[in-house]
């Protein structure tokens, strides 16, 4: 897209970002997650990207997962630009202070890069360099109040002028799953109100209690003022559902889908037909205006479910 | 209070290596609060230091001496003679005591006894908690009297982050998220309306990040 999509049948955009477009034309969206690569190869990335672009509006890079180091989100996402791929950088508060991120947020956009997801970052203690200093200079909220400050006022966090803005797509995470949920609801309200234009939400596999979220957004408006997208992760073997399970922090899987997995004859088949009837049953639900996978080095699977989800071809944004 | 923790016996005599006297020095503030480096932990872990000593046939002599304060040169000068008759000092007090210490004999090795753990209470008896940050910017007003600065593992200001589930902190499941903390407080005091407004940065240069700190009271200055 070129600067003149800035305009389009006499709407003003904020930004340039393809994402934004669709939203406004009222599609259900779907963003995928890549993980970059251990090392300094970025192969791996350039050829999931070719495979799954036409599966996805845009591609979730992640900004060292895990606290583990990871090739650059940033240099990830030049290689999916020049693969013709649409990149989402996620950008944490964990590893760089204000200054880094700022030089970074105007780097990025100067390469081509015009979705942001402004996250905390998963604590140090659980990557592969658990003695390291953490930083969180800024938290999340005031991350994305950051990047609409640079965008909308052509200023940095100090206040001092820019001479070029950079025009992000504003992104911001929640788990919908973490008790008291009141306290979840009032946070993506503080991050909609800092500036976030799109949610994707932790990995939902028990839908009633999602829901019960979701309805409580909609109850206090909030599904008006951002778009949200559901969290959808295809589990792969009963191994991995149970780790989720037991270890990852903020998840929330019922028993009945273990079993299944349990019992099914094929695991993987498994994985990919209940990923397809949660996005089945996330479109239902009020307020829900894509889903956002993250296949967590899974990525062969993605084309499956996004077909089988029935949201295959996806649309050509001019 | 400042908390302490005492180093193993085997690190201690490790850094005493080669002294034949030691001064081991004791601080009567918080340490000796806590129970690490009072009166009573001086001349026990002196008198460990000798028996090992003896055990291995390299005997040292310790004299023992705690001062009311050692991050007071007043008290600190106390120990004026004493040193005069030692080999090295061994200080049990935080690392503040060890570099007054330090600063007020040159010509003396100075050693710590002690890790600084950190700023916090006593929670029950034997068990102490961190509390303070020491960010120089209280924002306790705002937080209903919990810190996030400190007990939230990220500091994170604008409420908890994803990891935070069922009260419990994403890095150990036997620790309170401070934000929930934080909204169970302001919501019993009817204030959780306060978690709504985005806290803008925090001034991180009234932190130890600004560079050392220094506070001048111009009407207490002799």
């Amino acid at each position: 897209m070129t600067s003149d999509g800035a305009r389009q049948a006499g709407r003003e955009w904020k930004t340039e970002s393809s994402l934004e477009r669709l939203f406004a034309g009222n599609e259900f969206v779907v963003t995928a997650e890549l993980g970059p690569p251990k090392g300094a190869s970025a192969t791996n990335i350039t050829e999931n990207s070719e495979k799954l672009k036409s599966y996805c509006d845009g591609f979730n890079i992640t900004d060292n997962q895990s606290a583990s180091v990871r090739l650059s989100s940033i240099a990830a996402a030049v290689h999916i630009l020049r693969q013709g791929g649409n990149p989402i950088i996620q950008v944490t508060c964990r590893d760089r202070n204000r200054i880094a991120i700022q030089s970074d947020l105007l780097g990025a956009y100067s390469l081509g890069i015009r979705n942001v997801v402004c996250l905390s970052g998963d604590h140090q203690s659980f990557g592969n360099h658990p003695t390291a200093k953490n930083v969180f200079d800024i938290d999340s909220v005031q991350l994305i109040a950051l990047v609409k400050k640079m965008r909308d006022e052509k200023r940095l966090l100090c206040g001092e002028e820019l001479k070029a803005e950079p025009r992000f797509y504003i992104g911001a995470v929640e788990n919908p799953f973490g008790e008291p949920v009141e306290l979840r609801v009032m946070r993506l309200a503080k991050k909609v109100k800092a500036g976030a234009e799109f949610i994707q939400t932790q990995a939902v596999f028990d839908i009633k209690k999602f829901e019960k979220w979701m309805a409580l957004i909609c109850e206090a408006g909030i599904d008006k003022k951002v778009n949200i997208l559901a969290g959808v992760l295809p589990v792969k073997s009963l191994r991995m559902a149970r780790y989720m399970k037991e270890h990852v922090a903020g998840m929330s899987i019922p028993d009945e889908l273990v079993n299944r997995i349990a019992k099914a004859e094929n695991q993987q088949a498994e994985g990919i037909s209940i990923s397809v009837e949660i996005i089945s049953q996330l479109r239902k639900i009020a307020g829900v205006k894509g889903v956002h996978i993250m296949p967590v080095g899974w990525e062969a699977a993605l084309p499956e479910i996004v077909s089988r989800a029935g949201l295959s071809p996806r649309p050509r944004v001019n | 209070m400042i908390i302490a923790e005492q180093k193993s016996l085997q690190e201690i005599d490790a850094s005493v290596e080669g002294a034949k006297r030691v001064l081991v020095v004791g601080c009567g503030g918080c340490v000796s609060v806590c129970l690490s480096g009072g009166q009573t932990e001086t001349e026990v872990l002196a008198m460990a230091l000798r028996l090992k000593r003896e055990v291995a046939g390299t005997p040292v002599s310790t004299a023992e001496i705690t001062l009311e304060r050692q991050c007071d040169p007043e008290y600190v000068a106390k120990l004026d003679e004493a040193v005069k008759e030692a080999d090295c000092i061994l200080s049990l007090a935080c690392g503040i005591g060890v570099q007054f210490l330090a600063e007020r004999y040159p010509d003396t090795v100075v050693l710590p006894a002690q890790d600084t753990k950190f700023v916090g209470g006593t929670l029950e008896h034997g068990v102490w908690e961190e509390r303070c940050g020491l960010c120089g910017e209280c924002i306790l007003a705002a937080t209903g009297g919990i810190c996030p600065v400190i007990r939230c593992a990220k500091s994170l200001l604008n409420g908890p982050c994803g990891g935070s589930h069922d009260g419990n902190c994403e890095v150990g499941q036997d620790t309170p998220c401070a934000w929930v903390l934080i909204y169970h407080r302001l919501k019993r005091l009817g204030r959780e309306a306060a978690m709504d407004e985005i806290s803008p940065p925090k001034d991180w240069s009234k932190a130890r990040d600004g560079g050392m700190r220094k506070i001048v009271r111009e009407d207490l200055r002799l």
